[in-house]
């Protein structure tokens, strides 16, 4: 089990460092900065925090001393040329199925770095970025210098290569609200799996489209959503339009995957070949953000349900975790040191972790909670911290 | 030379800049903006986007006008003009 736990909160960076059997918060870093996404490279223990100053832009920042100082990096950029065909806030006629007549482009500027991802112990110095709107960086030099995957963001999912011209297929890629704060609705790539047992293997998740795969170390990328289904699209087996919330995988059994979406949970036994929904409605697991697979046993998984859709807080004021043993078949509810009664906590995409036994959440309410015991009974680690945007063990 | 003052958060990021007279050479704004990145390298990276063009919550005025030119900056910094580099407030 880890001894860290890296929280992203609206106000900073908060690690906590398990002594003697219990949790210690630090003093938070990253002070008065949101902080969307913190986590620390397996490899070499460098932790990452993603930055989101309201007016200086997002940067990434990074500490080679267990988090004692800090130093930002600007690297991540755009090239000159990287445009995105504009997408607007659907409006109640809106039909995500019709493109515009006239597609309208805009240059690509790092609005959100949203997701920081490592890659396997054999590219040492190699790390992944997604970022709103819709981009996936590289860096192979532990983030002193990136790169934008250009065949993802020139697949022709998305209009083709801009960069040579106008669009020359359909634009399926469709805008987040988590863009809208940057006065935009664009996608944003929020999940990077990267397959242990092949580093050219890898999976994104975008919001919203779905999910893509390459198998060639990011030359080229294949839509992977066969078998999602969509409740908001005239045709809900559409090959694009997904809304991925958050995609991950077993670690000691990677074609085992998980997809906790809009539209419930998705279950993959055979590499995202095909998704298999596994939502129990009835039950009050289907809608959320988070989702967590245990790692050796990929039948094994835990989600945070919440009320879909508009409401997006803790169903009936209680706050609970759901685990499936059986490839979602089943699943298991655990209340057990949770709040029950006017919980309105709504737990996001990056924040549930899960390490060995132990796992931890935390909320948009500034509730942290934790789990020795795979998720039967928690424990409050505090309840006062700022809103909560990701949760990662170190 | 034009003198600049900012908001004491950049200080923050570039302490370098606190308690300093920073002047630089007339010339377009762009260019008084690297000129201050040449005393604190990635000060641009925090006013400026990828394409150089200011920041969305970010005001630059030059005495006391905001610049027109906010996408390439060529607004004119006269010899005895000041810049001012601010974010920009929307109340709250």
């Amino acid at each position: 089990m880890s001894d860290m736990i890296l929280l992203g909160t609206r106000k900073g960076t908060i690690i906590f460092d398990r002594i003697n059997a219990s949790w210690q918060p630090r003093p938070i870093a990253h002070s008065g900065v949101p902080v969307c996404y913190a986590a620390r490279d397996p490899r070499d223990g460098t932790l990452w925090a993603s930055l989101d100053h309201g007016h200086w832009g997002p940067k990434l920042s990074r500490s080679r001393d267990g988090g004692a100082s800090w130093v930002d990096i600007s690297s991540l950029k755009y090239p000159l040329g990287a445009r995105y065909i504009v997408k607007y806030l659907p409006t109640p006629d809106f039909n995500p199925e019709t493109p515009s007549a006239q597609p309208e482009y805009s240059d690509a500027t790092v609005l959100k770095i949203w997701n920081i991802a490592f890659g396997n112990a054999n590219q040492p110095g190699r790390l992944y970025a997604g970022t709103i709107p819709g981009g996936l960086f590289v860096s192979d030099d532990g983030g002193d210098s990136w790169e934008l995957n250009n065949p993802l963001w020139s697949h022709h999912s998305r209009g083709g290569d801009l960069f040579a011209g106008d669009a020359s297929s359909v634009n399926h890629w469709n805008g987040t609200p988590a863009s809208i704060d940057y006065g935009v609705f664009e996608p944003g790539i929020h999940s990077i799996v990267v397959d242990p047992r092949d580093s050219n293997h890898i999976y994104v998740a975008v919001s919203t489209a779905g999910v893509i795969e390459t198998t060639d170390g990011g030359q080229s990328w294949e839509g992977r959503n066969r078998g999602m289904l969509m409740d908001y699209l005239p045709n809900p087996e559409s090959e694009w339009g997904h809304d991925p919330h958050f995609v991950t995988n077993c670690p000691g059994q990677p074609d085992h995957l998980w997809q906790q979406n809009h539209c419930g949970i998705f279950y993959s036994d055979n590499g995202a070949t095909s998704w298999q929904k596994v939502s129990k409605p009835d039950l009050g697991v289907n809608f959320g953000f988070p989702i967590v697979a245990d790692a050796n046993d990929g039948r094994a998984a835990w989600v945070v349900p919440a009320r879909a859709d508009s409401e997006r807080m803790a169903i009936d004021g209680g706050l609970f975790v759901a685990r499936t043993t059986d490839g979602g078949q089943s699943w298991q509810s655990f209340r057990n040191g949770l709040p029950q009664n006017n919980a309105y906590d709504i737990v996001l995409r990056h924040g549930l972790d899960v390490s060995g036994d132990c796992l931890c959440f935390g909320s948009t309410t500034g509730n942290v909670y934790l789990s020795a015991d795979r998720g039967e009974t928690w424990q409050c680690l505090g309840s006062n911290f700022p809103p909560i945007y990701s949760v990662r063990f170190g | 030379m034009p003198r600049v003052e900012m908001t004491q958060q950049l200080y923050r990021f570039f302490p370098q800049l606190k308690s300093q007279d920073i002047t630089v050479p007339a010339g377009s704004a762009a260019e008084v903006l690297l000129a201050i990145n040449e005393i604190a390298p990635g000060f641009t990276d925090y006013v400026l986007d990828e394409h150089g063009a200011l920041r969305r919550h970010v005001n630059l005025c030059i005495n006391n006008s905001v610049v027109i030119d906010k996408i390439k900056l060529s607004d004119r910094v006269a010899d005895d003009a000041t810049v001012y580099i601010f974010q920009s407030l929307s109340g709250g």
